[in-house]
């Protein structure tokens, strides 16, 4: 007997008694004795918890972590605000123990909660209609691949090179599994989706065409017009975005988006060292049979009450199997929770008083670091510099307990020597100017 | 919803739908079984007009809440209509399996095949003997 | 309760806010300046206007209309509905948990790479298979996975095989996966014990198979006998071998799927490992693989340099047996993540995956280590074993679909009650909501009539499980009086029973517009 279970000396007897067998080994009788495993596992002896919280602790004492450092680190995750609200709710065990709701009557907490999440993701990217999440961001945008595929029946997918460096890989990585091909567009001197390299590129061939905003860069894309060069040959325009700068951003649908996708995070869930999260798909109408994933629609019950179930189940696995609109069953509902209650707190207004706020800090941080711009256009929370000498920069800003952002030329050869920076909330002006400082110290030391 | 009925002057096949055979053009449907099987007819999926359909295959899909059904083609021919009354009203497929319910009016490629196809006492047995 | 169940939007009143932005101060440069108009949106997206109280309010509200784990009995089959330690929560909150970005540098999160290296061990030592990826986000995406490194360890080999073969008592996770992977599926049939009909498998076996899919205890929660047998006939015809993790906790210490045969597993770390379903999510849905498909795996991979300053060759190979937790004493091992494998069918996902999902499973591998794991299976087989021979008091009417010893879980059929009292297995399922205990899996799997999936967990004391047979007994003989009773339950729920086809009719799966 365990903590967690329960099992005393006459339990396990009088239950042996009435399944009828000595000992459990009678029971085990049915593993082929070749497979049965003849030695203990090979793992440590069980601990105290205790013990297990110390040694947990020590190990988390061992990441820098976002308040151990000044981070500018983005990249696809931000260090934004998240309330105690949150924390409470998460916390709840109605909400944070119970399965998916199959049976509805005992589940119109969880059922009203993905309701609710999304209508907000659906005012946010103005599309009408949302799931009830996907995993996270890259794979969303393979999900909307799949849609695409039995959308069209058609075998291509146009790829902006704007996208997150882990979207472009889940989707080829999955596309070889569809029997798609990816190619990709690239972006201009400017930082932003090459239009004309997009018009060519697509053939009537194209299942979909993929987008980011803002993108990888930072760079506010005109949404507007590579949509309508995307789509001129019947293809899916889908667009991957960052929920949060959607606060102060004209939404994807109002300009000719038809699925947007995308990486929750920032919308009150942990950083975590990259999971869990949510991603989510929100799509015009006429998709929503080829939606992936859970939905919630709005009923009645036989008194007349209004409430919550699983809707439109039939493109699911559980029914419509080899021919379902996904394999998802688990997915990021605990996360979708704190989405919506994150976003409550925040409000209509306070969604966009952070963006103004975003927009004010990230501009006077471009404008006061004096790099050179990768993209000098428009830009919501996130920009890109190039740097004389990045591994001086680095050293020096690390020296002084400062990241001062994401090396781009892991995932950019053309941008080698550049640095993504993010400002959050979280980053004062305070903060902006002491990287300010150590960037200037810095350049103070490179030969002209 | 609907007594239990198969209605004598219709022909039948054995993946549970019917045809309204008259000269060269038709009407399908499924019948009291199918609708019987599948529960609350919440979505028709149908093919469009001009489409073609083939003798023994699946030309629509058919959904309950809870469950998704090929609609298989009788006899082949070409699509002329479709019961878009379907789209707001798809409880009539259990309603009025025969009547409203109908699904699409088809102009047959090979009126001959109807000769395939099970009369009323042959469907009934097919039911009794298992479906 | 007769509160008409408001939405948050619905709650909203102008003006009203929770949210205090930090102070501006940053020059406010015009807006026109930084962003222009024609980027910008012209109306705010319509969120609720609400303060914290009514937030705090209305979700816990929300919270109270649903039934739980921390609440009560929750049998349902193929779920693994344990209890989740509260412990969990506590370290996953650290900030060196919580705070960390994932792409901190790997010199700074030596911490969470250490706690991804030992939990591949452990879970390769679980599995008896000796290369692990957490990546995955669940058991979905796991499938997936296996059946794309399928694709690729095939491809390397210069073949191109199109077809998949599962029974057809397989979750429908199975067959979606395998068209997502670019395969056909072949369904094989259940023989009159429960096991794969091996005349089936013999009849689908050829050249252009590339993988069985199975699960083992499988749904029916019987023990395939004839695995080995299984894998002799796969591995012949060169196909691989997929395990389906969802019943792991019916083995755990007791057989791995490496022994019987498997080269590819996938876990589900919110079934086995107790991760907190949260009403659908977040789970994570690592696997494990054999040396022949170990070079196809995700990236990155977790490696670790033996030695101070990372000087000496990466290593992340380890034996089967292999399991090291407790390091080598004056030597500094340093981890990183690898992305640089030739053959490595690419990302599934962003980033590393659900790392607060891995937080969680280590914590409890570590608390019960090997001999609690063992335990726990052990529980689970007995007290699934226990309620199956208990109900077998009501076999009348709920008869056992297969009479055999059982794992971890069990399946019976409503048919009797059906035939007999006029109730299906979905008016039982209702009515017990009323008696507070959440209903079984019903209608899965697919081969079984008017089927009850029950899996008590290990975590379940006897008295819980001899009140749950009290429950259906009282179901039953209630029925003999009046099925009426369990036709129109639930009664005493926060709603009764819902119009589902109205819902699929005519779906509004967003408020309105105000």
């Amino acid at each position: 007997m365990s903590r967690y279970t329960s099992a005393t000396e006459a339990d396990r007897r009088a239950m042996l008694d009435a399944i009828g067998v000595g000992s459990l080994e009678e029971v085990f009788a049915e593993i082929p004795e070749r497979v049965r495993l003849k030695r203990p596992l090979d793992l440590p002896d069980g601990r105290s918890e205790q013990e297990v919280y110390e040694e947990l602790a020590a190990l988390a004492a061992r990441n820098r972590h976002c308040e151990a450092e000044l981070s500018f680190l983005g990249a696809g995750m931000y260090d934004h605000y998240v309330p105690a609200v949150v924390d409470s709710m998460l916390a709840r065990s109605e909400f944070l123990t119970p399965y998916t709701p199959y049976q509805p009557e005992v589940s119109q907490g969880t059922l009203q909660v993905m309701f609710e999440y999304q209508t907000a993701m659906s005012e946010l990217t103005g599309l009408p209609v949302s799931n009830a999440t996907l995993y996270e961001g890259p794979s969303a945008a393979a999900a909307a691949a799949y849609m695409a595929k039995l959308e069209t029946r058609r075998g291509g997918l146009v790829c902006s090179r704007g996208l997150h460096p882990h979207a472009r890989a889940a989707l080829r990585t999955h596309a070889a599994g569809y029997r798609m091909q990816v190619e990709e567009v690239p972006l201009s001197a400017a930082g932003a989706t090459d239009l004309d390299a997009l018009a060519g590129a697509v053939d009537d061939d194209t299942a979909a065409v993929f987008l980011q905003q803002p993108n990888f860069l930072g760079t506010v894309e005109d949404l507007g017009a590579l949509a309508e060069a995307g789509k001129r040959t019947g293809a899916l325009v889908v667009c991957a975005a960052d929920p949060l700068p959607l606060g102060v951003l004209k939404p994807p649908g109002e300009l000719g988006v038809d699925v947007c996708v995308g990486e929750g995070q920032s919308l009150g869930n942990r950083l975590d060292y990259g999971g869990p999260s949510f991603g989510f798909i929100c799509s015009a109408e006429r998709f929503i049979r080829k939606l992936p994933g859970r939905i919630a629609g709005e009923t009645r019950d036989v008194d007349g009450r209004r409430g919550f179930v699983l809707t439109l189940q039939t493109r699911e696995q559980h029914i419509r199997r080899e021919k379902a609109t996904s394999n998802i069953t688990t997915a990021q509902t605990l996360n979708a929770l704190a989405g919506i209650v994150y976003l409550s707190w925040l409000g209509k207004r306070g969604l966009v008083e952070l963006g103004e706020l975003l927009l004010r800090r990230t501009h006077y941080a471009r404008a006061t670091l004096g790099l050179e711009p990768i993209n000098p256009g428009p830009v919501v929370r996130e920009f890109a510099v190039r740097v004389p000498d990045l591994d001086a920069l680095v050293e020096r800003a690390r020296a002084e307990g400062i990241n001062p952002g994401y090396r781009l030329g892991r995932d950019y050869p053309e941008y080698e020597d550049g640095l993504l920076v993010a400002i959050t909330e979280r980053r004062s002006r305070t903060d902006i100017d002491r990287l300010a400082a150590v960037v200037a110290e810095s350049r103070a030391q490179v030969p002209a | 919803m609907a007594d239990e009925s198969y209605p004598d002057e219709l022909r039948y096949h054995p993946e549970h739908d019917w045809a309204r055979v008259e000269g060269d053009s038709a009407t399908f449907g499924i019948t009291w079984y199918a609708q019987d099987a599948l529960g609350e007819v919440v979505f028709f999926d149908p093919p469009e007009v001009g489409a073609q359909v083939t003798k023994d295959q699946a030309y629509a899909e058919v959904e309950s809440v809870k469950a998704v059904s090929d609609v298989f083609a009788p006899l082949s021919g070409e699509v002329t209509e479709v019961n878009d009354a379907l789209e707001e009203t798809p409880e009539k497929v259990n309603e009025d399996p025969y009547g409203e319910g109908w699904m699409v009016k088809v102009k047959l490629s090979d009126p001959g095949e109807a000769d395939q196809l099970l009369d009323v006492g042959a469907y009934r047995d097919l039911l009794q003997s298992g479906g | 309760m007769t509160e008409v169940a408001l939405t948050i939007f619905e709650r909203s009143r102008e003006g009203r806010r929770a949210f205090v932005a930090p102070p501006a101060d940053v020059p406010e440069a015009p807006l026109d300046d930084l962003l222009p108009a024609s980027m910008r949106r012209e109306r705010p997206a319509e969120l609720p206007e609400v303060s914290e109280p009514e937030i705090v309010r209305h979700f816990n509200v929300l919270s109270r209309k649903n039934f739980d784990v921390d609440t009560g009995f929750y049998p349902l089959g193929s779920c693994t509905m344990k209890h989740n330690p509260k412990l969990h929560e506590r370290v996953a909150a650290l900030p060196g948990h919580a705070r960390l970005h994932p792409l901190q540098d790997d010199d700074y999160a030596q911490g969470a790479l250490e706690l991804m290296w030992y939990l591949e061990l452990a879970l390769a030592e679980i599995a008896g298979l000796p290369h692990v990826s957490l990546q995955p986000s669940a058991g979905s995406q796991g499938e997936l996975a296996g059946l794309l490194l399928t694709r690729a360890y095939l491809a390397d080999r210069g073949e191109e095989r199109r077809k998949v073969l599962a029974p057809d008592a397989a979750h429908g996770t199975n067959p979606a996966s395998v068209t997502m992977a670019g395969f056909e599926l072949v369904k094989l049939g259940t023989d009159a014990d429960g096991g794969v009909d091996m005349d089936d498998l013999r009849a689908a076996l050829d050249d252009d198979v590339a993988c069985l899919m199975l699960t083992n205890p499988n749904t029916l929660g019987i023990f395939e006998r004839n695995i080995e047998e299984i894998a002799g006939l796969v591995h012949d015809v060169g196909a691989t071998l997929y395990y389906d993790g969802a019943n792991l906790n019916a083995v755990m210490g007791i057989a791995r799927p490496g022994d019987m045969g498997f080269d590819i597993v996938h876990y589900n770390l919110h079934k086995t490992f107790t991760q907190p379903h949260g009403g659908g999510g977040p789970g994570a849905g690592p696997i494990a693989v054999s040396d022949r498909i170990e070079p196809f795996l995700p990236v990155p991979r977790v490696v670790r340099h033996a030695g101070g300053g990372g000087a000496g060759p990466g290593s992340d190979s380890r034996g089967a047996n292999g399991a090291e937790l407790t390091g080598e004493a004056g030597i500094e091992p340093r981890y990183a993540l690898e992305h640089d494998r030739p053959k490595s069918i690419g990302r599934l996902r962003g980033f590393q995956g659900n790392f607060g999902v891995f937080v969680r499973s280590y914590a409890y591998i570590r608390s019960l280590g090997g001999d609690g794991l063992k335990e726990a299976a052990e529980s689970a087989v007995l007290n699934a074993n226990y309620l199956r021979a208990r109900l077998a008091e009501l076999s009348d009417y709920l008869p056992i679909a297969f009479d055999r010893v059982c794992m971890h879980e069990f399946v019976l059929s409503g048919s009797g009650a059906k035939r007999e009292l006029g109730i299906t297995t979905k008016d039982i399922a209702k009515r017990m909501l009323d008696y507070e205990v959440h209903p079984p899996t019903v209608y899965f799997p697919l081969i079984v009539d008017e089927a009850l999936m029950i899996e008590p967990t290990e975590t379940e004391p006897k008295e819980r499980l001899d009140d749950f047979v009290e429950v259906v007994r009282s179901i039953l003989e209630e029925a003999e009086e009046d099925p009426e009773v369990a036709r129109t339950a639930p009664h005493t729920t926060p709603v009764r029973r819902l119009d589902e086809a109205a819902a699929a009719k005519r779906p509004v799966v967003r408020q309105p517009r105000g």
